[in-house]
């Protein structure tokens, strides 16, 4: 049998993690299920504090349990349970602001796009503009006024998250403007509410959706830095930023701490971008500058 | 050129007006700045208050009152700490030298490391350069700055004891700050090095001085590489204004007596008037350095400035 043909199963599985997104795939999906259901799979209460189990080590350090199995915290909470909740707090953050982000820079770029003129001129200055911010100062400016919560992190994400959906989405519509299909449906009378809707919305909705995943691990890298400077999510809840910064005073004697969800975080990026990478080589090169 | 600098310094007004709209209308919403400055829970007649309504011009119309106060903030006037009970300006200026330093030796190290780093895996493709690349790119995107600090921090301070963790001395203690801060941006510099050489040694004209007989450095470093380095460059005048923002995080986590640190302390000490002054300034060097950039391409890259 022709070996190259007919390759051995190891070099066939090889193959196929390296065709497809499979350690990404894996690592997306437990993170869906830890956040779907952290209530029924943590194997603990996320705020409960045993102060006896304080800096308690992961089981594969000496010292360690299976009580705590990836370690305690420094006020005695289980650290596998904290990840798990907090799972749910990223993936929560990363969809309400994407879902924000792109409603409204979809529809301001299509706008943009279509109408052209004064309308396109005023939104892409906006866009430039939002890009011109330096965001955290920003973030640390409504801190102080509001208070941290998890509203204003939302808001602040969602107001920083749409100008590239918006660039992106007008860039294309010029394109589609002139396209055959577009034109007859205007001749054949269609108002522009439907153009918009019927006709140029499904031609950008591949580009917003690789644009919407390339953006996931840059949102949770962004809000858990919002976190670790203490004006993201409160606490006690269990955001990754923040119990990073829980540990940082116990790195010498107690590592897990601040490890364990920076880990976590590190993971979750990779995959996402990864992900969102893969998904713009396959679907649209067009992309690749980006 | 004249035109091209004219819209730039015209839209970066434009921007910086915004931002004071912004921070102002923030800051009106955070309720009567009278109350920053009276001890809570002290007596004092409607005289008394009336009169510091007066003083900051609380009595007059909204407009004004944002005049007023941009007024005062352009001439570096943003009231003063409530924390340090002295002018902002003068707490930011004592703050500034240990930020713009760290930025500034961490700008020459992304673009030093990154400039050799793309070289070399420009040159030797599928090397171990071009793999130290790829895996540094691949961290730097992954890992949040606070993360890859504490991870330095333990790996270099906790593990093998050889180097300081926090506050500012000698050289020793750039290395882990500096190393965090330009971690990404070497790595990408080096993506875009590699990719303009690879181009550029692509081209007639580097065949050309090859076919002709001159060596195969000579003509890395006295023919592509000038071209070459057009993009890194303009991309390392960004660097600066990513990097004012990158200390916010950097020195919270290295104790870096700078105005990153400040900043944050400012905001969990409920400092509004020192915070309003470092966003307007953070910001101010962020739109003056975003302009720099634009500059320097639009004066390398001669095909900018018609559009």
């Amino acid at each position: 049998m022709n070996k190259a043909l007919h390759p051995q199963l190891p070099a066939r599985v090889w193959r196929f993690m390296r065709r497809y997104p499979v350690l990404p795939g894996f690592i997306i999906t437990l993170l869906v299920v830890m956040g779907l259901f952290a209530s029924q799979i943590s194997p603990q209460d996320p705020l409960d504090s045993e102060i006896s189990d304080t800096g308690a080590p992961p089981v594969w350090v000496s010292g360690g349990s299976w009580d705590h199995i990836l370690g305690a915290d420094h006020i005695g909470r289980d650290l596998l349970s904290r990840i798990i909740h907090g799972t749910r707090i990223s993936l929560m953050v990363a969809s309400v602001v994407l879902t924000a982000g792109m409603l409204v820079g979809v529809t301001l770029g299509i706008v943009a796009g279509y109408k052209g003129g004064i309308w396109d001129e005023i939104i892409m200055r906006l866009v430039d503009m939002t890009y011109a911010i330096p965001f955290i100062l920003v973030a640390l400016v409504a801190a102080v006024i509001f208070g941290a919560s998890i509203g204003l992190v939302l808001t602040l994400l969602a107001i920083f998250a749409w100008p590239p959906f918006a660039r992106q989405t007008r860039g294309l519509t010029l394109q589609l403007k002139h396209t055959e299909y577009v034109l007859s449906a205007k001749i054949s009378g269609a108002s522009t509410l439907r153009i918009g809707f019927r006709h140029i919305l499904p031609g950008v909705i591949n580009i917003v959706v690789v644009l919407a995943t390339l953006q996931v691990g840059g949102l949770i890298l962004t809000e858990s830095v919002l976190s670790f400077l203490g004006v993201g999510i409160p606490g006690p809840d269990p955001a990754w930023g923040s119990m990073v910064s829980d540990g940082r005073d116990h790195i010498a004697d107690a590592w897990w701490i601040s490890m364990m969800p920076g880990v976590a975080i590190f993971l979750t990026i990779f995959a996402f971008n990864f992900l969102g990478d893969w998904l713009r080589d396959n679907f649209d090169p067009r992309l690749r500058q980006i | 050129m004249g035109r091209f600098l004219l819209t730039r310094m015209i839209s970066m007004v434009i921007v910086m007006i915004g931002i004071s709209i912004i921070v102002f209308t923030l800051s009106r919403m955070s309720g009567d700045p009278r109350l920053l400055y009276m001890t809570p829970g002290t007596r004092f007649s409607q005289e008394v208050w009336d009169a510091r309504g007066r003083d900051l011009g609380l009595d007059k119309p909204k407009v004004m009152q944002y005049l007023i106060w941009a007024g005062n903030a352009v001439r570096g006037d943003f009231g003063d700490s409530v924390w340090h009970k002295r002018n902002s300006l003068d707490v930011i200026v004592e703050r500034a030298p240990a930020t713009l330093m760290l930025s500034g030796i961490s700008v020459v190290v992304a673009v030093l490391s990154g400039v050799g780093l793309g070289i070399a895996s420009a040159v030797t493709r599928g090397s171990i350069a071009d793999l130290v690349t790829r895996a540094f790119a691949l961290v730097g995107q992954a890992a949040p700055p606070f993360f890859l600090a504490l991870v330095l921090i333990y790996v270099f301070a906790v593990g093998f004891d050889i180097l300081p963790t926090s506050r500012r001395g000698d050289w020793t203690h750039f290395v882990l700050p500096v190393t965090t801060l330009s971690w990404l941006a070497s790595a990408s510099i080096a993506r875009i090095t590699r990719s303009s050489l690879l181009e550029v040694l692509d081209t007639e004209y580097v065949k050309l001085a090859r076919a002709k007989g001159v060596g195969r450095t000579k003509v890395i470093f006295k023919h592509a590489l000038k071209n070459a380095l057009i993009a890194p460059l303009t991309v390392s005048a960004i660097l600066f204004a990513s990097f004012m923002t990158g200390t916010v995080v950097v020195e919270t986590v290295f104790a870096w007596p700078g105005l990153g640190r400040l900043a944050v302390q400012a905001t969990l000490q409920n400092d509004f008037p020192l915070v309003t002054g470092l966003a307007v300034i953070f910001a101010a060097i962020f739109v003056l350095s975003n302009l720099v950039a634009d500059l320097l391409y639009a004066y390398i890259d001669p095909r900018i400035r018609i559009h």
